[in-house]
């Protein structure tokens, strides 16, 4: 049973690393940017809800759409200024933006906010409300919302790109930019729409984040960054659906790791993803499920 | 006669080091079907794409319905009504049929065209909407690519070497659709490297050769000789076309 609950916890916590990693895939997916501030954005979203929070006094809950809205406008402005112009110069000095990117906010936020870590004080009963399926599964309800809010945001996302307007043009953008512009699609705006997506979602982890544990200014590169590149690439590059199977097999193969020795948690996550490179390269989920 | 819907004068065009086009100019007015061919490597579709405004030019300009668009974006001169169907049909291979149409129609001038009436157009389409693109023969994505253009109600329709890579017969069936085409009141700008072809459907042609202008008529006005000459770049009839018609 406790090995039961384990996979039980390790599949909620993967929609969490789902919901990091799908800004990350749907960046490398359109404009073939890797995102090396990824992981920093959802502490820069955890952040800008602790002062939405402070000035306004919304409840926390509330404070969400607010983030994700300013996140949005924040990733559209840094795509059509910063991004792009690093996207001209070739993919390389994308790389090297974004790893600039991760560096300044580290260190903004550390001269803003201090390296001390910060909850977005949700309340403890909010946070451990839970249920229990027999006697050894005990599963916290705010667990299980990340993880619908995780689905549904995935659910979402891939409906839009294959339905709505800007979706379908996402799509063809990221297939041929150049025969997009013949159909009279600026790609640099279409850029911008997929950027505020990925922006928008990282919010939303990055808010979840904050409320189940703490952020601190270096978390989005030591941990974020990574599980969430763990997730795409265990799923495969470009494919939403594979970064939900991404999140899920690294959130369980450490919650199993977690159950073998607590010291093995990250190490359980690494090896999974090793594993899957070596086995598996081009992800979990093949291509057919693309974008 | 009227005025030009498109006038490209002194177009210099530059890939790199390498100058693709030294001065070409050519006037295209509404309603004609203006062909451009000559050789691989010719400028023809330097030339093409430059007024689709992939290419900057060196120096030069092109203006469209009298105002000059030489600057302009790409997607600009799109939704200003000039719709290039690009080499290779370029279609988005991971969106469907239907999909990759909805594209071109995204930014649609107001116009006859709809995805419909390019289902009435090629017929076979209905059927396969659903298909992705990059699933379809060669003929298929031309007539795709054709749609997609098409449903953007252009003014100015450049077709860049529909023939390419295509059996003759499927080049024959995809060029029957230019009379309805025409007949919608679109212009069209070709690039053809089937000489016939073009002399077929054209009312006014153009051959380049690396990057300059060697003949400029209408169909009726030139002679196969002149066609050859101008084609290959020999100067006269002394014997060297000889052969090369073979």
């Amino acid at each position: 049973m406790a090995w039961v609950n384990a996979i039980i916890q390790g599949l909620l916590t993967g929609g969490l690393y789902a919901l990091f990693a799908t800004g990350l895939s749907l960046l490398f997916g359109v404009m073939k940017v890797v995102n090396l501030a990824h992981g920093d954005l959802a502490i820069v979203a955890g952040y800008i809800g602790v002062g939405v929070i402070a000035i306004s006094h919304l409840p926390v809950l509330w404070s969400i759409p607010v983030v994700v809205a300013a996140m949005a406008v924040l990733g559209y402005v840094l795509q059509r200024s910063v991004i792009q112009a690093a996207i001209s110069r070739g993919e390389l000095i994308t790389l090297i933006v974004t790893f600039g990117l991760s560096i300044i906010i580290e260190n903004g936020l550390q001269q803003f906010f201090t390296a001390n870590s910060r909850g977005l004080g949700v309340g403890d009963s909010f946070i451990t409300a839970s249920f229990s399926i027999g006697s050894q599964i005990t599963v916290a309800w705010f667990n299980l919302a990340v993880f619908v809010v995780a689905v549904v945001v995935l659910v979402g996302l891939q409906q839009y790109l294959s339905y709505a307007k800007y979706g379908r043009l996402i799509r063809a953008v990221a297939d041929d930019r150049e025969a997009a512009q013949l159909s009279g699609a600026d790609y640099r705006h279409v850029f911008g729409i997929a950027a505020a997506i990925a922006f928008g979602t990282v919010a939303i982890a990055g808010m979840a984040d904050g409320m189940v544990t703490t952020i601190s200014p270096t978390l989005g590169t030591d941990t974020i960054l990574l599980f969430a590149f763990c997730a795409v690439v265990i799923g495969g590059l470009g494919s939403l659906w594979g970064t939900l199977v991404g999140g899920i097999v690294l959130g369980v193969a450490q919650a199993i790791g977690a159950q073998v020795n607590p010291s093995y948690e990250t190490l359980a996550g690494y090896a999974v993803f090793l594993l899957v490179l070596v086995i598996r390269p081009q992800g979990l989920v093949s291509q057919g499920a693309e974008l | 006669m009227s005025t030009p819907l498109l006038e490209v004068s002194n177009l210099v065009v530059h890939h790199g080091q390498l100058r693709a086009l030294s001065g070409i100019s050519l006037a295209v007015y509404p309603g004609e079907v203006y062909a451009l061919i000559g050789a691989n490597g010719a400028g023809k579709s330097t030339l093409l794409r430059t007024i689709a405004g992939l290419h900057h030019p060196t120096s030069g300009t092109i203006a469209y319905d009298g105002r000059d668009v030489t600057r302009l974006r790409p997607e600009k001169r799109a939704t200003a009504g000039i719709v290039m169907v690009p080499e290779g049909r370029r279609l988005f291979p991971s969106l469907s049929l239907e999909d990759n149409l909805k594209v071109g129609a995204s930014y649609a001038r107001s116009g006859p065209w709809t995805i419909d009436r390019v289902f009435e157009l090629f017929p076979w389409m209905t059927e396969r909407r659903g298909q992705r693109a990059a699933q379809l023969s060669g003929g298929e994505q031309q007539s795709v690519a054709i749609g997609r253009a098409l449903v953007a109600n252009p003014r100015v329709l450049l077709l860049d070497e529909l023939s390419l890579g295509l059996a003759p017969v499927i080049v024959q069936r995809i060029y029957e659709m230019l009379p309805r085409v025409l007949d919608s009141g679109i212009t069209v700008l070709l690039v053809e490297q089937d000489v016939s072809q073009a002399l077929r459907v054209a009312t006014r042609l153009q051959c380049l050769l690396e990057g300059r202008t060697t003949l400029e008529g209408t169909p009726a006005e030139v002679s196969r000789e002149q066609v050859e000459a101008a084609y290959f770049g020999v100067t006269d009839g002394n014997g060297i076309t000889d052969g090369i018609d073979a």
